[in-house]
């Protein structure tokens, strides 16, 4: 498969799925994501596989749980009120273990919001959104041929870690059309299943379960997820940098928001302004070494996001000592994407 | 000597944390006896709910996946398509299935999922301490309805077992009880059928199962029993409402 394609992000990544091995997907529409499930719908029988429209994101999200509890891989997809119903899951999720995973073509809020391109779910993503204190894998594709390669990626990743994954776009990303090059999947050891229910004839008794009563049994269970999720930090940060080398200030931006800036970054270059881009790809684990590395060096870094302010927090927690952090952004809402020649100017003023 | 009475081997020879004189116990043990009598506990994956039934697989020899409250049968769906060749049953309290369930369990019923859900209904929120629940009966004090249920204010009981029966999907729905050796036995009979249904692949199969809560009813289990011949099936009468198949 070396043919180039011309799809929305949202068809791509709905595609790089079923290349995946995705037979099951559970879902409940809401724009801007709801070419995905239409998609699934049509693909999804002829391969053998089920497509069900859930009654409410509550329900789809445990309708992956129960088809994740079985080995089998599959997604669900929304976009950020149906992601707030979906929270108790992947809590649930988190909890029992349990790969899986979930799309968020992130829209504006709070509350219904608008449909616009929002960076707005970030703290809901990378610190947990449900309760009890886990962590999902998060990966932010900034392009078509990264909605297919990274979700592609995310149900490699979650059967690995035995986490859930969220791929994290947003309108942008899922409603551009571009040319991309689809692929199949790339070769990856996985552990084999042991966990899943399969009925008791095949051997001992298997329970998927979140529940720990026993003293001390829920703690350790913690301090397990806790483990995998310095192993993540450590093997599975993922980042793009740009122009990073000489730079004397560094734009940190992801998704759709790294694309506007990468522009901004190039225009600056004519200028003669040294400027570079470093874009975290997997928001969890966040890519601390990337900037701590690129930060020992260039003590200026301008957070760029679609929101009034999220990754920052993660950023200022990443640079070296010494380095400022300054933040732009626009929160959501239409005619609120900010342009290359605003952002050029931002550049300018911290320069 | 012949052997004439016997656990089945669907359920671990372990004791259950139930009070006593509750009914889970009996429901246990008759759904153990249909699963061995129709030979599929070695393929069958079992989904519990939160409430006093949450440690099914503590004393069920099977697969469960632990469901979180009120929403297994959407996980018993997702079991189920992935994995067809198993028997998929939900067993649910009636604050699970008919308070924050509701929408799980009439869409699932509706699409008509081939599964099987075991429903005890015992009129009230058990492990959280008895409080009302969608089915707590009218006049029923509890310890959130402490002048007694009001028609008024919070609505009448739902008979689920009735209501289910409307729809489409369902191919089988009936209420039973185990309060007396007689209801115990047609009990046992239409958790068979129920099962049967499944297992031929016939679609969706509901139980409800009337259960006596003597500890939140503030009875001793004797006066709880007797209050789900008299009250209870009153109000909740006992009987098959659909059985598509004749079976
Ligand atoms: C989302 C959520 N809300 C509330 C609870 C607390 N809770 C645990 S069990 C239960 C009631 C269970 O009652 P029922 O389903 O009638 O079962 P029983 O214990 O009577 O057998 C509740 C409200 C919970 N675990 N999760």
């Amino acid at each position: 498969m070396t043919k180039r394609l011309f799809m929305k992000g949202n068809e791509a990544l709905a595609m790089a799925a079923i290349e995946a091995g995705c037979r099951y997907y559970f879902g409940y529409p809401i724009t801007p994501q709801s070419d995905i499930p239409e998609y699934m719908s049509r693909e999804l029988p002829r391969l053998g596989g089920e497509f069900v429209q859930a009654e409410s994101e509550v329900a789809s999200i445990n309708m992956l749980l129960g088809a994740s509890a079985t080995g089998a891989r599959a997604m669900t997809s929304s976009s950020s009120p149906g992601i707030s119903l979906k929270q108790e899951g992947i809590s649930y999720m988190a909890g029992a273990e349990l790969p899986g995973v979930i799309v968020n073509i992130c829209r504006s809020g709070p509350g219904l919001g608008g449909i616009d391109a929002s960076q707005a779910d970030y703290f809901q993503a990378v610190k947990g959104g449900g309760h009890g204190g886990y962590h999902i894998i998060v990966l932010a594709p900034s392009s078509v041929q990264e909605m297919y390669d990274l979700t592609m990626l995310a149900f490699d990743l979650s059967d690995q870690y035995r986490i859930p994954a969220m791929v994290f776009g947003d309108s942008v990303v899922g409603q551009m059309k571009e040319s991309f090059v689809p692929h199949p999947r790339p070769a990856r050891e996985l552990p084999p299943k042991e966990w899943v229910v399969r009925g008791r004839q095949h051997g001992e008794q298997r329970v998927v379960k979140s529940l720990y009563l026993g003293d001390g049994e829920l703690e350790a269970h913690n301090w397990k997820l806790h483990a995998r999720y310095g192993e993540l930090k450590e093997k599975e940060s993922r980042w793009e940098s740009f122009l990073v080398e000489d730079a004397e200030l560094v734009v940190a931006a992801f998704g759709s928001a790294a694309r506007i800036a990468k522009s901004a970054v190039m225009a600056a270059r004519e200028r003669g302004l040294r400027v570079g881009l470093l874009r975290p790809i997997t928001l969890f684990p966040f890519p601390e070494q990337a900037f701590r590395a690129v930060t020992a060096r260039c003590k200026k870094v301008l957070d760029v996001e679609l929101n009034a302010g999220q990754m920052v927090e993660d950023v200022r927690l990443s640079v070296t000592c010494g380095t400022e952090v300054f933040f732009y952004g626009r929160p959501p809402g239409a005619g609120s994407l900010p342009t290359p020649e605003e952002l050029l100017g931002q550049i300018e003023k911290y320069y | 000597m012949q052997q004439v009475f016997r656990k089945p081997v669907s359920l671990k020879d372990i004791q259950t944390h139930f009070c006593p004189g509750c009914h889970h116990g009996t429901f246990h043990r008759l759904v153990a006896e249909a699963m061995d009598e129709f030979g599929v506990q070695g393929r069958t994956i079992g989904v519990a709910s939160v409430g006093c039934s949450v440690f099914l697989y503590g004393y069920f020899d099977i697969d469960v996946v632990e469901a979180p409250h009120g929403r297994a049968p959407a996980v018993a769906t997702g079991v189920k398509r992935a994995r067809p060749d198993s028997f998929v049953f939900t067993y649910q309290g009636d604050g699970d299935l008919a308070a924050i369930g509701t929408a799980e369990i009439i869409h699932a019923a509706n699409r008509g999922e081939d599964i099987t859900v075991v429903f005890v209904n015992n009129t009230t929120y058990g492990m959280t301490g008895g409080q009302m629940a969608p089915t707590t009966l009218v006049g029923q004090k509890t310890s959130t309805s402490p002048y007694g249920r009001n028609a008024g204010k919070d609505g009448s009981p739902i008979r689920m077992a009735e209501l289910l029966a409307q729809l489409e999907g369902v191919a089988f729905s009936a209420r039973v009880a185990v309060n007396t050796p007689r209801n115990l036995m047609d009990a046992k009979k239409q958790i068979k059928k129920a099962f049967r249904y499944q297992v031929e692949g016939k679609g969706f199969s509901f139980i409800e199962a009337l259960s006596s809560c003597p500890t939140n009813w503030g009875m001793d289990p004797l006066a709880a029993n007797e209050r789900v011949g008299t009250e209870m099936c009153g109000y909740f009468p006992l009987g098959v409402f659909k059985n598509t198949a004749a079976i």
